[in-house]
């Protein structure tokens, strides 16, 4: 990115001037000189055009682990209000709606773990269905799919996928309201049948992974977490049904955005003013997909600790937290003094309540929300927790990734995926993929340093680290 | 994931995140279908793809590119509905009027697992005739 177009508001703050004239809204850039500098030109691009769409309140906003998308960037926060012609849109909210990381603790150590990971690679890779092609075992038809998407993880619970109290650390206790399974198409429930309980392919993955430092004790002990304790990472979203979700409002909102008078700066921001018939409509079946997302995770966790009770009869995986990173929430937000009701889209970003906040389990509250930033299958990935000045700077929001770094296509040209297992292995990480391909363009060096992501996120303000957990295997989809 | 040589063909161009895919033809429908070659040589190695069964696809669009969009979508979506991967298309347009077939059979362990292609974006859509024939382009989310 060309630096010399943003100006440094603070030390991790960039903006975007005006050109004489210009009407939009402002734009933040979060991050480091060096993150920034690696960043392609289209975030900034896309990002201005988000800050041209209507009824934007405060500022269009990247993360420090930002990178070129479709429609928003990855790493895009905006939110708007619905009475001032504030706007839904498709491309704001990403294919995968509600894609996110389910984070278990275990109590299990390291050392424990290490005479069966081998073992437990496997089992886990052959119990998680993953990768292109892959189905689970449950079948849902149309009619039951229904139920999943009026009733997210707690539809789960009912059936016997887990336990009550995982709900209590999932994202709006795991259903979110609004749900409207009639707005979602047949075709979206067709694509589900097979697919509830899968991992999905490209960044998907489940990790094992052993809390190798503390940042941040109190907020440590708050969440269960210590030195050398294994953890297991679900990163993965609401699969076929997501996807078709976005493919028939991308196109429709599109058409639409034209129809209701709305000048796209792109036309990937297909978009609807909230307080309109087709806004309403995808923010119902955006909701259902949502709810079919917190559905999925739920049940591979379950999964998970059923293939960790085979191997380790003692063991106990709790829900840490369970965060989605490609939706559009109703929140309440302090906007020059006053609390309104907004539309917060984040496209690759996290929800980031800082301490006190009434959405909060009673555990948390103290200290803040846990924030996953999943890093790639050989560096690590960070927990940090939500602070209250993030509130005020992105609508508490923060870094979802490590981001990437390169094009699949640089990286397939640059590893081979057999040979990067194998070095992986000798550096203590197994992985367990069908995809030599898929791990080839999932390279950690594909990848922006994660170190960088996880320092930036906290020196801009959005939240604060508590622990950096470090791959010891790692299901890729 | 190259380039077929006997085909009318089809490339890559480099996104972040996701995929580009490009497909060229002597006419627009042969460059749609390069480019659902493109689409599917992500998920697997679509020379090895047996035409085991053949499933029809058909839309109305009026805009060429959406009508790109709407082509991939359409067959994202069938592969995923049927539980199978194309390696083969077809298609033909009347007008607005889209009609065309992909065929391909069930996903079988021995078929190559690349990545799952999500869907079609808008993201660099451009549909457009040039001096050699057609180009059909899009991004696909991963």
């Amino acid at each position: 990115m060309d630096l010399d177009r943003l100006k440094q508001i603070e030390p991790w703050c960039w903006t975007v001037p005006r050109a004489p004239g210009e009407a939009r809204g402002d734009v933040r850039l979060y991050g480091s000189r060096e993150l920034l500098a690696t960043m392609d030109d289209k975030v900034l691009e896309q990002i201005t055009n988000v800050a041209r769409l209507p009824g934007l309140v405060g500022a269009a906003m990247t993360m420090p682990d930002a990178h070129w998308g479709y429609g928003f960037p990855i790493g895009g926060v905006a939110a708007f209000d619905p009475d001032q012609g504030g706007i839904i849109s498709a491309g704001g909210v990403g294919f995968d709606i509600s894609c996110g990381i389910r984070c278990l603790r275990t109590n299990l150590d390291v050392a424990e773990l290490a005479p069966h990971l081998r073992m437990l690679a496997d089992r886990l890779f052959r119990d998680i269905p993953a990768g292109v092609g892959e189905e689970g075992e449950l079948k849902l038809a149309p009619v039951e799919l229904d139920a999943v998407l009026e009733g997210g993880a707690q539809w789960a619970v009912e059936q016997g996928y887990g336990e009550a109290g995982d709900l209590d650390f999932v994202e709006e206790r795991g259903r979110v309201a609004g749900a409207v399974p009639e707005n979602v198409s047949p075709l979206a429930k067709k694509r589900q049948r097979g697919e509830m309980g899968t991992l999905g392919s490209g960044n998907h993955y489940l990790e094992v992974q052993v809390v190798d430092r503390i940042y941040d004790e109190a907020a440590a002990l708050a969440y269960g977490l210590r030195p050398g304790q294994i953890v297991v990472s679900i990163h993965c979203g609401s699969r076929g049904l997501g996807h078709q979700i976005g493919t028939d409002y991308l196109v429709s909102l599109a058409k639409a955005a034209s129809r209701l008078g709305i000048r796209l700066p792109d036309r990937e921001l297909a978009c609807a003013p909230i307080n309109t018939p087709e806004g309403q409509q995808y923010i119902g079946a955006m909701n259902a997909g949502i709810n079919c997302a917190l559905a999925n995770r739920q049940i591979l966790a379950h999964l998970t600790r059923k293939t960790f009770a085979r191997e380790f009869p003692h063991a106990k995986l709790t829900t840490l937290f369970d965060v989605s990173h490609n939706t559009c929430k109703t929140e309440r937000h302090a906007v020059d003094g006053s609390k309104r009701l907004l539309y917060v889209h984040r496209k690759g970003a996290t929800r980031a309540f800082g301490p006190g906040h009434p959405d909060l389990p009673e555990r948390y509250r103290d200290v803040g929300q846990p924030v996953i930033i999943g890093g790639s299958m050989g560096t690590g990935s960070y927990v940090l927790c939500g602070t209250s000045e993030s509130e005020q700077r992105a609508f508490s929001s923060a870094s979802h990734g490590a981001g990437r770094a390169m094009s699949r296509h640089q990286a397939l040209r640059q590893w081979q995926g057999r040979q990067l297992i194998n070095e992986l292995a000798g550096q203590g990480i197994l992985i367990r993929t069908r995809s030599m391909r898929g791990a080839a363009e999932e390279a950690p060096g594909a990848y922006k340093d994660v170190d960088l992501v996880a320092e930036a996120t906290e020196k801009a303000g959005l939240a604060r680290r508590v622990a950096f957990l470090r791959p010891k295997a790692c299901v890729k989809g | 994931m190259s380039s077929t040589a006997n085909e009318d063909s089809y490339s890559y161009f480099e996104h972040d995140a996701d995929v580009g895919v490009i497909g060229r033809g002597d006419t627009l429908e042969r460059a749609f279908e390069a480019a659902a070659r493109a689409t599917f040589a992500i998920m697997t190695d679509i020379a090895t793809v047996r035409q085991a069964e053949s499933v029809p696809v058909e839309f109305e669009e009026t805009d060429p590119e959406l009508a790109l969009v709407r082509w991939l979508n359409s067959l994202l979506g069938s592969a995923r509905e049927h539980g199978m991967v194309f390696g083969h298309f077809r298609i033909e347009r009347d007008g607005g009027h889209w009609r065309g077939s992909a065929s391909g059979e069930k996903w079988r362990p021995e078929l190559e697992r690349g990545v799952e292609v999500k869907g079609a974006t808008l993201t660099a859509l451009s549909v457009r005739q040039l001096a050699g024939g057609w180009d059909a382009r899009c991004v696909v989310d991963v």
